[in-house]
C-alpha cells in the first residue's frame, strides 16, 4: 500500500474495520425482535436468490442466440397457484410472528415500574416515581420491567431506543406507554425519531441502563426531597383541589381514595376504566365525565397544569389507593406550601437533571 | 382475416414520415393549445424533468449533508427544508405524474386504437393544473422554503413553523387535481374509446395497470385535497380540527393523510409495472406469462390498497386489535406484487431474450423492486414495524420501491418509447452503460440505508452518531454513481433527437398497436380506425403480418 499516502490509509484502516452493523441486543424483547428480523431476512435472501436465478438462468438459457424462436406459453395455474399459496403462507407466518412481538411490546406487565416521560422540542423529560427527575436521559435498573408513559407537549416526538428494539410515539394530547425489561448494564442511544422542527437531530438522549445497586445509588443522589406522589399532592392541594375532593361524606366532588384502576358510571350512563388517560382528561376537560351522582361545578384545569403536573397529579391519585394516605392526606391541608417550611413545589433547577 | 393495420416498412430504408405530430403544426402556440395527448405527454415530459433534476439536486444537497457526523454544511433548518422539499417535489411532481402523464398519456390511446384521450381539453388543463402547482412550489423555494417533511404531519405544520405551508400545501392540491383529470381521462378513454375487437382481454398489460392505478388517483387524491385544505385552515383560522386544546385529534389527520398516501405509492408503482410488462414481453418475444393474473394482480393492488393505510401508524398509539387487520390486509396486498415478479420472470422461459436497455432497466426493476417488496414486509409485520419503522429502514424502502422501482420503470419506458415518440433511436451502448451506472449506484446508495436503519439511525436527522459514518460515506458515494446515471440519458437523449438513427415504426417488432403505426405518428394515431383481431401480445400474428407484407412497400 506504498502508493496510498499512509494518513489515508490509516484513516481508511480505521474506518472499514471500526463500524458496527448491528446494534447490541440490550433488553428481554430484542432477542426475540432479531429472531423475527433474522426470519425475514432469510426468507427475502431465499426469495431474492429465486427471483435472481431464474432471470440470470432464463437469460442465459433463452437468449436469442441460443434460443432463436421463442415458445408461445398462455400461463400455468398450477405454477401460479404455487407462486401465490408459499409467499401467501410466508407472509401470513410473518403477519402471526410480527403480531405476537408486537403485543409483547406494547403490553406491560402488572408488576412494571412506571416512568414518566414528557416530550416537548426539542427535550425529553422523565419524571420517576420517587421524585427524581432528567432532561435527555433515562436511568434504569437492569432486570426489572420499566413502563414509560408518554406525552407529547407541543408536536409528534418518538421515543426510540435502538438497542432495546422499542418506540413509542408522544403524542399531544394523548397518553401512549411502552415497556421494556433492561438485560445488559450500558449507555445507549435515546433518539426522537418522529420529525418534530428545527432541532428535531439534537432531540437525543441516553439510556443508561444500570445494576440494581448503582441504580439504587443513582436515585438516592438523584433524589429531589419529595416523591412525585408528594409533589402531586401539593399540586392537588396548591389548585384547592382538596375543598372538593376532601374525601368527605358530604364533599361536592367524588371521592379519589381507590378510584384508580376502579369502573365509575358517568351521568351520561357510560362506564369507565380509570386509568392514566381518563384521570387527565377528568382533569383537563371535566365538563364532559362528571361522576354519577355529582353536579358538573369543576372548572376546566386545560392550559393551568403543565403535561408534568398532570403526571405528578396521577401519581398523586394512583397512591390514594392505599388507605394510610387517603387518612393521612386527604382531610389535612397543612401541606399547602405557606403552612410548611420545606414544601415549595420542587423546583426543576433542584433536581437530577444531569446530561 | 381483415386487419387495417398499416405495413411495416424495412427499418434499413426508413425515413421520418413527412407529416406527423410533431411536424403537422410549428410554433409555440400551436404546444401550448394543443389537444393531442402525444403533444401534452411531451410537454409533460418536459417539466417533470426539470422538476426531476431540481428533487435530485436536492437530494444531492441532503447525501453532502450526511457525508459527516456533524451539522455542518448547512444549518439544521435548512436541512428541513431540503429534504421536505425534496420530498414534496419528488414525490407530487415527478412520481405521481412520471409514467402516467407521459408514457401513459402518449401511448394509451394508441394502444386501445383509439384518436386521442376522451377529454383533450381535460388533459391539457391537467397539465396546466401541474405547471401551477410547479410554480407555486418554486415559489416555496424560492422564498425560503418549507419544512413540514413531505407529510405535513400535524400539529407541528399548523401550529409550530413559520414557513411557507401554504404555498406549498397549495402547490401540493393544486398538482392533486392535475392527477385527477388525467385519472379520470384514462377510465374514461379506456371504457369508451376502445377500438373495434378490443376487449378487455386483449388489453395490453400496461392499460391494464393504468387503469387501476387512474381508480386510485380519481378516489384518494379528493382525500389529500381534503386534508390539506384542512390543514390550511387549521393555520390561518384555527378551526382546531387537529388540535388536541380545541377538541381535535392530530390522529385524525394521519388517518386522512395516509388514506391517500399509501394507496399513492401504488399510483406510482403501478404505471411503472405496466411499463416492465409490455418491455419483458416484447424483448422476450413472448406473451407474459398468465396474462389474466397480472391483470387481475393490478386490480386486486387497487383495491387492497385502500385498506392498508394504518400500517404506517403502527406505533402512533392505535389500538393494538386494529393493528392485526392492517397488517394482516398488508400481507395481502404483497401478494399480488409478488405474483407479478415471477409470472415476469417466467414469461422469459423458452423466450428469446435481447439486451437492449429497455430490458436492462425492466431487470433492474424487478431485482429492485423485489427488495423493496420484501422490505415492505418487514414493515407490515407490525412486530419488527416498531423497530424498524422512522429510520433509515423505511428510507431505504421506499427508495428501493420508488427510484429502485418506479425510476427504473420509468426510464425502461423512455427508452422503449423514445423511437415511437420522436422517430429516432437513442444510442444503444452508451445508454446500456447508463443502466448499469444507474444499477451500481443505486444499490451502493441505498443498501447501506437497510444497516443503518437496522442500527436505528433515525430518518430526516442532520446530524448523527459518529459511528454510522462509515455506511453514510458509502451512500454519499453511491449518490454520486447515481447522479451520473441520471445525467447521461439526459445528455445522450437530447444528442440523438437530431443525430439518433431513424427508428422506422416498429424497431422492436413489438405487437401493441402503438408499434403498428408511423413513427413518429400522426396527429390522429392511425390514417384509420385499427381492427383489433388478435390477442395481445400475440407475436404469432406480428409474423403473419411480415408474410404478408409486399416486399416492394419500402
Amino acid at each position: 500500500m506504498s502508493h496510498i499516502s499512509p494518513v489515508l490509509w490509516q484513516f481508511l484502516q480505521h474506518w472499514l474495520s471500526n463500524f458496527p452493523l448491528w446494534p447490541p441486543e440490550a433488553s428481554t424483547i430484542a432477542p426475540q425482535m432479531d429472531a423475527l428480523i433474522f426470519f425475514m431476512i432469510l426468507i427475502s435472501l431465499i426469495g431474492l436468490t429465486i427471483v435472481v436465478l431464474f432471470i440470470v438462468g432464463f437469460s442465459v438459457l433463452y437468449r436469442k442466440e441460443r434460443h432463436p424462436v421463442a415458445v408461445q406459453i398462455e400461463g400455468s395455474t398450477l405454477l401460479e397457484a404455487t407462486w401465490t399459496i408459499i409467499p401467501l403462507g410466508l407472509f401470513l407466518i410473518m403477519f402471526v410472528w410480527g403480531s405476537l412481538v408486537y403485543f409483547r411490546v406494547y403490553t406491560p406487565p402488572a408488576n412494571a415500574m412506571n416512568i414518566y416521560v414528557v416530550g416537548k422540542q426539542w427535550m425529553w423529560k422523565a419524571e420517576h416515581p420517587g421524585g427524581q427527575h432528567e432532561i435527555d436521559a433515562l436511568h434504569i435498573p437492569v432486570g426489572r420491567p420499566i413502563q414509560l408513559t408518554l406525552i407529547s407537549q407541543d408536536v409528534f416526538h418518538s421515543f426510540s431506543i435502538p438497542a432495546f428494539r422499542v418506540k413509542r410515539e408522544a403524542i399531544p394530547g394523548r397518553y401512549t406507554s411502552v415497556w421494556f425489561q433492561a438485560t445488559l448494564p450500558g449507555t445507549y442511544h435515546l433518539f426522537c425519531t418522529q420529525y418534530c422542527g428545527t432541532n428535531h437531530s439534537a432531540m437525543i438522549g441516553q439510556i443508561v441502563a444500570m445494576s440494581p445497586d448503582d441504580y439504587k445509588k443513582w436515585l438516592d443522589e438523584s433524589n429531589s426531597g419529595n416523591s412525585l406522589a408528594q409533589n402531586g399532592e401539593r399540586l392537588f392541594a396548591s389548585l384547592s383541589c382538596n375543598a372538593c375532593h376532601s374525601g368527605r361524606a358530604d364533599a361536592r366532588g367524588p371521592s379519589l381514595a381507590n378510584v384508580f384502576g376502579s369502573t365509575l358510571t358517568l351521568t351520561t350512563g357510560d362506564k369507565v376504566n380509570v386509568d392514566e388517560a381518563y384521570l387527565r382528561q377528568a382533569i383537563l376537560n371535566p365538563s364532559e365525565h362528571i361522576t354519577e351522582g355529582y353536579a358538573p361545578i369543576m372548572p376546566t384545569y386545560q392550559g393551568q397544569i403543565s403535561e408534568d403536573g398532570v403526571f405528578a397529579l396521577i401519581e398523586y391519585i394512583k397512591s390514594l389507593n392505599s388507605n394510610y394516605r387517603v387518612e393521612q392526606t386527604l382531610t389535612t391541608t397543612d401541606l399547602l406550601p405557606e403552612s410548611e417550611g420545606k414544601a415549595a413545589p420542587a423546583p426543576a433547577g433542584k433536581g437530577a437533571a444531569k446530561p | 382475416m381483415s386487419t387495417t393495420i398499416v405495413t411495416l416498412p424495412d427499418q434499413a430504408t426508413a425515413r421520418i414520415p413527412k407529416m406527423n405530430y410533431l411536424s403537422k403544426e410549428k410554433g409555440l402556440l400551436s404546444w401550448l393549445l394543443t389537444g393531442d395527448h402525444k403533444r401534452i405527454a411531451i410537454l409533460y415530459l418536459i417539466s417533470i424533468t426539470f422538476f426531476f433534476f431540481i428533487g435530485g439536486a436536492l437530494a444531492g444537497l441532503i447525501r453532502l449533508e450526511l457525508l459527516t457526523p456533524q451539522s455542518d454544511l448547512m444549518a439544521t433548518d435548512t436541512y428541513n427544508k431540503v429534504f421536505s422539499m425534496h420530498g414534496i417535489i419528488m414525490v407530487f411532481l415527478f412520481l405521481v405524474p412520471s409514467v402516467p402523464a407521459t408514457i401513459g398519456n402518449f401511448c394509451l390511446p394508441m394502444m386501445v386504437g383509439a384518436k386521442d384521450l376522451a377529454l383533450p381539453k381535460i388533459n391539457l388543463l391537467s397539465w396546466y393544473l401541474y405547471v401551477a402547482a410547479g410554480i407555486m412550489m418554486l415559489y416555496t423555494m424560492i422564498t425560503g422554503g418549507v419544512d413540514t417533511g413531505w407529510t405535513f404531519t400535524t400539529p407541528l405544520s399548523t401550529h409550530y413553523l413559520n414557513t411557507h405551508v401554504i404555498s406549498a400545501g397549495m402547490a401540493v392540491f393544486v398538482a392533486g387535481f392535475s392527477s385527477i383529470f388525467t385519472g379520470l381521462n384514462f377510465i374514461v378513454t379506456t371504457h369508451k374509446m376502445r377500438a373495434p375487437g378490443m376487449t378487455w382481454f386483449r388489453l395490453p398489460l400496461f392499460i391494464w395497470s393504468h387503469y387501476a392505478a387512474s381508480i386510485l388517483m380519481i378516489l384518494g387524491t379528493p382525500v389529500l385535497a381534503i386534508s390539506l385544505v384542512l390543514i390550511m385552515l387549521e393555520r390561518v383560522a384555527g378551526i382546531g380540527v387537529f388540535d388536541p386544546a380545541k377538541g381535535g385529534d392530530p390522529l385524525l389527520f394521519q388517518h386522512l393523510f395516509w388514506f391517500y398516501s399509501h394507496p399513492a405509492v401504488y399510483i406510482m408503482i403501478l404505471p411503472g409495472m405496466g411499463v416492465i410488462s409490455e418491455v419483458i414481453s416484447t424483448f422476450a418475444r413472448k406473451r407474459v406469462f398468465g396474462y389474466t393474473a397480472v391483470a387481475f394482480s393490478s386490480v386486486a393492488i387497487a383495491v387492497f390498497a385502500f385498506f392498508v393505510w394504518e400500517h404506517h401508524m403502527f406505533i402512533m398509539g392505535v389500538s393494538n386489535y386494529s393493528t392485526l387487520v392492517f397488517s394482516l390486509l398488508t400481507m395481502l396486498v404483497a401478494v399480488p406484487s409478488a405474483i407479478k415478479i415471477f409470472n415476469w420472470t417466467f414469461t422469459l422461459y423458452q423466450g428469446s431474450i435481447t439486451f437492449e436497455t429497455p430490458m436492462l432497466y425492466a431487470f433492474g426493476f424487478m431485482g429492485l423492486f423485489t427488495i423493496g417488496g420484501l422490505t415492505g414486509v418487514f414493515l407490515g409485520a407490525t412486530g419488527a414495524d416498531i423497530h424498524l419503522t422512522e429510520t433509515y429502514f423505511i428510507v431505504a424502502h421506499f427508495h428501493f420501491v420508488m427510484v429502485g422501482g418506479m425510476l427504473m420503470a420509468f426510464l425502461s419506458g423512455i427508452h422503449f418509447w423514445w423511437p415511437k415518440m420522436t422517430g429516432r433511436m437513442y444510442p444503444e451502448k452508451i445508454s446500456q452503460l447508463a443502466a448499469l451506472v444507474t444499477f451500481l449506484g443505486f444499490n451502493l446508495t441505498f443498501f447501506p440505508q437497510f444497516i443503518l436503519g437496522m442500527m436505528g439511525m433515525p430518518r430526516r436527522y442532520a446530524a448523527y452518531p459518529p459511528e454510522f459514518q462509515t455506511l453514510n460515506v458509502f451512500s454519499t458515494a453511491g449518490a454520486t454513481v447515481l447522479g451520473v446515471g441520471y445525467l447521461l440519458p439526459i445528455l445522450y437523449l437530447t444528442w440523438s433527437l437530431k443525430y439518433g438513427e431513424i427508428a422506422g415504426d416498429n424497431p422492436w417488432q413489438a405487437t401493441g398497436l402503438e408499434w403498428q403505426t408511423q413513427s413518429p405518428p400522426l396527429t390522429e394515431n392511425f390514417p384509420e380506425i385499427p381492427i383489433m383481431d388478435h390477442e395481445a401480445y400475440d407475436y404469432e400474428w406480428l409474423e403473419r403480418q411480415k408474410e404478408k407484407e409486399v416486399p416492394s412497400v419500402g
